[in-house]
């Protein structure tokens, strides 16, 4: 029964990898990494509040991220602070405060490097069912909102002149990364989660001619990671959080030499 | 404008603004603007930087809305808008043909139709992000024909062209208003050009300066005041060489505007 918490693992970072890809593109294209890191700050107050409830974990993480992602909204919206400014100081607040409820629960004993640089190989199956379910609800949710989305992206007040209604559309697009943000907290962690976001599109952007070509290739690119991530994990007993990071890393290097070859051939 | 409230309201106008005003703050952008675009009418709006000729740009396509006044849009205005700046992040990989078939559900051949008779029939496979500042005008102004307009907002369209440039840019404006009878908004701080290719005009700095047909506007001691007095002479080369401008709308040819306070 050795193998059952590889495939897992395996299945939990490949459901978060095929979301994460896809969704990244638009993290990268909007510039919102910094976004993303707030957001994802913010899952250890989850964590937090439903350790204290006796809430359901998931669950609880979940609202949390989306109650903060329409914070940032609110927040973004009108304010005197530039953005970086304004996320800054809720991203690290967060990440303290979270910290700091965990702390104060004497009586809670909980793995804090599990949830800050996540930890695939203790997913169990009831995790993996949520991974998936919530994967789907971003990949069907981006689709949905695909081609509108990119017109905002692209350029906000021509799609608001040819009639999109940018506002509620990146509303969506948050509480989609919240879910994200969410789901891919147990396989690369808190502090990690803004790499899988934004790696892969990354490293597929020089060999992408559309926009869907690089969803595509970061999806790839992305679940390769994972399983190089989780091989090198098992062969050198690695983090499997940072090792998979570091394999996305590895894949950009590549991507970067080789376009780099390319262009100057 | 008690006295043209009756004829006007009977003509089928496009966009129709009245005592519009616009405030940030303590801060006056737009003062009691009266602005009217009928179809087959090119409209200029010309104004020094700070006029808040971008403002009203986007009072009457909607982007924002006025502190003031009243704007009517002919119901189910279709517009077609091509913004002052575009720059694309780099990390976005977009060929100038899918960028065009964003703005409206359409066929590849119908993209490379616009995009040729906008002037840049050649673009359609290569990326948006390494076009010349000329040629992503010109796939914006195709994005924008793609969507069968009603009405063409360019807000400076021809910022960062050459002069020749520029003058083939106007003709191509002109020539898409005489085969498709849209209306057009035309932002501007190029008189030459503007004065040239323009039914009526009107002088923005906050408020309404003047506003009229060309040969009216350009002899307004507000229009003078503004851009100097050697301005009145800006028609002065062009006013036989596009004389088919009369036959369009007749507006030259009788000269008549109306001068608002």
């Amino acid at each position: 029964m050795m193998d059952e918490f590889l495939i897992r693992a395996g299945l939990a970072g490949l459901g978060v990898a095929l979301a994460a890809g896809p969704l990244g593109c638009f993290v990268v294209w909007r510039r919102m990494a910094y976004f993303g890191d707030s957001l994802a700050h913010s899952a250890l107050l989850g964590v937090a509040l439903g350790f204290a409830l006796g809430t359901n974990l998931n669950l609880t993480i979940l609202i949390v991220c989306l109650g903060f992602a329409l914070l940032l909204v609110l927040l973004q919206s009108k304010g005197t602070l530039a953005t970086d400014t304004a996320l800054g100081i809720l991203s690290h607040s967060a990440l303290a405060l979270g910290i700091v409820t965990i702390a104060m629960l004497q009586w809670l004993r909980v793995d804090l490097m599990g949830y800050l640089f996540g930890d695939i190989l203790s997913v169990g199956w009831r995790d993996v069912a949520w991974i998936y379910a919530g994967a789907a609800i971003c990949l069907i949710g981006l689709a949905w909102i695909w081609r509108d989305l990119l017109r905002a992206t692209i350029h906000e007040d021509l799609a608001l002149a040819e009639g999109v209604a940018c506002v509620p559309l990146r509303l969506i697009f948050m509480m989609l990364i919240a879910v994200t943000v969410a789901i891919a907290m147990q396989v690369v962690g808190i502090l990690l989660i803004t790499a899988l976001l934004i790696i892969p599109p990354a490293s597929a952007r020089p060999f992408a001619r559309s926009p869907e070509q690089m969803a595509s290739l970061a999806a790839l690119i992305g679940v390769l990671s994972v399983i190089g991530g989780l091989s090198a994990s098992l062969l050198w007993d690695s983090p499997s959080g940072p090792s998979i990071v570091l394999v996305a890393t590895a894949l950009f290097t590549v991507s970067l030499v080789g376009s780099t070859m390319r262009s100057s051939a | 404008m008690n006295d043209f409230a009756i004829p006007s309201d009977r003509k089928p106008f496009l966009v129709k603004g009245q005592g519009l005003s616009k405030s940030v703050g303590k801060a006056a952008l737009l003062k009691n603007i009266d602005i009217t675009i009928n179809p087959g009418e090119i409209v200029s709006l010309i104004g020094p930087n700070g006029a808040g000729k971008t403002t009203l740009v986007q009072l009457i396509l909607g982007l924002s809305a006025p502190t003031a006044g009243s704007l009517q849009r002919a119901s189910g205005l279709t517009v077609g808008y091509v913004p002052q700046s575009f720059a694309l992040d780099a990390s976005l990989p977009l060929t100038p043909e899918r960028f065009v078939r964003l703005g409206t559900k359409s066929s590849k051949e119908a993209a490379r139709e616009r995009l040729n008779e906008a002037g840049v029939p050649n673009v359609g496979s290569r990326m948006m992000t390494d076009l010349s500042g000329g040629e992503t005008q010109r796939v914006l102004l195709a994005r924008a024909l793609l969507r069968n307009p009603q009405l063409l907002v360019l807000d400076e369209p021809a910022a960062g062209l050459d002069i020749s440039g520029e003058a083939d840019l106007y003709h191509l404006i002109q020539d898409i208003r005489d085969q498709r009878g849209c209306g057009i908004l035309l932002v501007s701080h190029d008189l030459h050009m503007v004065m040239a290719a323009t039914d009526h005009v009107i002088c923005l700095n906050q408020h309404v300066c003047c506003s009229g047909a060309p040969a009216h506007v350009t002899q307004q001691p507000e229009f003078q005041q503004l851009f100097g007095p050697q301005a009145a002479t800006v028609l002065a080369p062009y006013v036989h060489s596009h004389n088919h401008q009369h036959t369009v709308s007749g507006k030259i040819a009788d000269g008549h505007g109306e001068k608002n306070p």
